[in-house]
């Protein structure tokens, strides 16, 4: 494992065209490490993903990425009447490593099951995706970016909508590739959970704080993130109430 | 239960239905699965004038019909590029306007009778070149659905991830919508031109019902577009009903057929694995 970052940003600034998305981004992301992106909705957070996928060009500043990428969606956006299976989710991984004419065959839908077996998920391989929990969901996309062979994976609020076991289940698992030399990046809007990853990077349409989540998460930092809707909860704990948010 | 296979014409017709309704199965699955039915039927009609133009100069219909779908697609892309028409309004307004091209031809002093066979098609009298037509669509799908299926699949399920598996959802679009093009232009023979889309949105929804895994729907697709072909030729035979009119009419029977069988299907009790494994 190298020193180098697998991800670096400097005064980065993306958009769809005319203004920038989110701009003013600088940043590093380490082997191992675990970033939350923090913001509003529309604060920037999946446009920077999009960028850290090679979609969107730097409109200015510089981004750098040195390690293969992969993207685990938000599962409710996916096709959930799909007539695919677990493990033909997984094995959709193995083909940014075929050329063209080649399709997935046994030694890839082999490389599926271990990645299946990785998330936990070995015993529904044959499930119908659309058919499995919101988490078991999000494992088999986790599943499929670790068949893609990604030292890097981007989630875009993986948590939205997993009941507490299903939640515990998948921090674990995230802790654990993080322990294996994965960077991750997590959109969340769980400010708790943020705290006991390695980074965050709070964003509202441009970059407000980057670090230590300790130093960081500050009073004026997260108001300057979201706009105030910031509620103090007796016992000394906060939570945000961004628009739009099913967190359970 | 024989006798329409002692005469030579019905062979022909049940060898060109077969093999178009093979075709129009496998090939309908992505269709649906692509939700490309409105796109599928805009297609076919835009062949018209292409179909009415062959027919006046005496050529095979093949010849009007692949430019006239090529010039459609291309005003398509056009027209949806201007600011504010989207793209069912640019697809609409090419359709109609093709179309209205199309009867405008057909009602000139110039065209030959028999021009309402291109709106239905003529499934019982299909010459040398639209057997071999129909034998060459399916050589094509068979070569190239298994090549392109993983890739279909991948894009189909996830467009946003397509790019970060390393494939482009554009060229997966285009590599379907050109394979579609021919499929249409080849059945428009048969089914034509207000028919054509039944026999590759009505096999695939049937097969929707019966199977929640890729490759059986395939399969159940093709095998319904042929008995679908098999069984309306046969309706039309004994009932001396239209062609084309049987076969649209036996895949819509067999579509509401696989709708009990669906709910039949999603009401058995799973077997599920109460416990996962433990994550480390």
């Amino acid at each position: 494992m190298s020193d180098r970052l697998l991800i670096e940003a400097a005064g980065l600034a993306v958009g769809y065209g005319g203004d920038p998305a989110v701009a003013e981004i600088s940043f590093g992301l380490a082997a191992g490490e675990r970033l939350a992106l923090l913001g509003p909705n529309g604060g920037g957070k999946t446009t920077l993903l999009r960028a850290i996928l090679g979609e969107l060009s730097p409109q200015t500043g510089s981004l750098r990425v040195d390690a293969s990428c992969g993207s685990v969606p938000q599962t409710e956006r996916s096709r959930l009447d799909y007539p695919v299976s677990a493990l033909d989710v997984a094995t959709m991984g193995s083909l940014s490593g075929l050329p063209w004419w080649r399709r997935p065959g046994r030694r890839e839908r082999e490389a599926a099951r271990t990645a299946l077996a990785r998330v936990g998920l070995e015993s529904l391989a044959g499930e119908t995706f659309g058919e499995l929990s919101g988490g078991q969901r999000q494992r088999v996309l986790i599943a499929r970016a670790l068949v893609q062979d990604a030292r890097v994976l981007l989630m875009d609020e993986p948590f939205t909508g997993l009941d507490r076991a299903a939640a515990e289940r998948l921090e674990a698992l995230i802790a654990a590739l993080a322990g294996e030399g994965h960077g991750i990046v997590i959109a969340t809007h769980d400010l708790e959970q943020a705290r006991r990853w390695d980074s965050v990077l709070c964003l509202n349409r441009r970059q407000i704080a980057a670090g230590a989540p300790d130093k960081v998460l500050d009073r004026a930092v997260l108001e300057a993130t979201y706009g105030g809707a910031i509620v103090e909860i007796p016992g000394g704990g906060r939570a945000i109430l961004p628009p739009h948010h099913h967190h359970h | 239960m024989f006798e329409p296979l002692q005469d030579e014409f019905m062979r022909r017709a049940l060898l060109e239905a077969a093999l178009l309704g093979l075709a129009g199965g496998a090939l309908g699955c992505w269709v649906v699965l692509y939700e490309l039915s409105y796109a599928a039927e805009s297609l076919a009609h835009s062949v018209f004038p292409g179909l009415v133009l062959a027919a006046i100069a005496g050529l095979p219909l093949l010849l009007g019909a692949a430019p006239a779908i090529a010039l459609a697609a291309l005003a398509i892309a056009l027209l949806t590029r201007l600011p504010g028409v989207s793209r069912d309004v640019g697809v609409a307004v090419v359709v109609t306007t093709m179309f209205g091209l199309g009867v405008l031809l057909a009602l000139s002093p110039d065209s030959p009778p028999g021009v309402e066979s291109l709106l239905f098609g003529d499934i019982l009298g299909p010459s040398d070149s639209d057997l071999v037509a129909a034998a060459a669509l399916v050589a094509v799908l068979a070569a190239a659905l298994p090549l392109l299926h993983g890739r279909l699949l991948a894009a189909g399920f996830d467009r946003g991830s397509a790019p970060a598996l390393g494939l482009s959802p554009l060229r997966i679009d285009a590599a379907l919508l050109v394979l579609l093009a021919a499929a249409i232009v080849v059945a428009v023979q048969g089914f034509g031109n207000l028919l054509v889309v039944a026999i590759f949105v009505g096999p695939a929804a049937t097969a929707r019902n019966l199977s929640d895994r890729i490759g059986p729907t395939i399969a159940l697709a093709a095998v319904t577009g042929v008995l679908a072909g098999v069984a309306g030729l046969y309706l039309s035979y004994y009932a001396g009903t239209a062609g084309g009119a049987s076969v649209a009419l036996a895949i819509l029977a067999l579509y509401l057929l696989s709708l009990p069988l669906g709910r039949l299907r999603s009401a058995r009790p799973r077997r599920r694995p109460l416990a996962e494994a433990t994550i480390v």
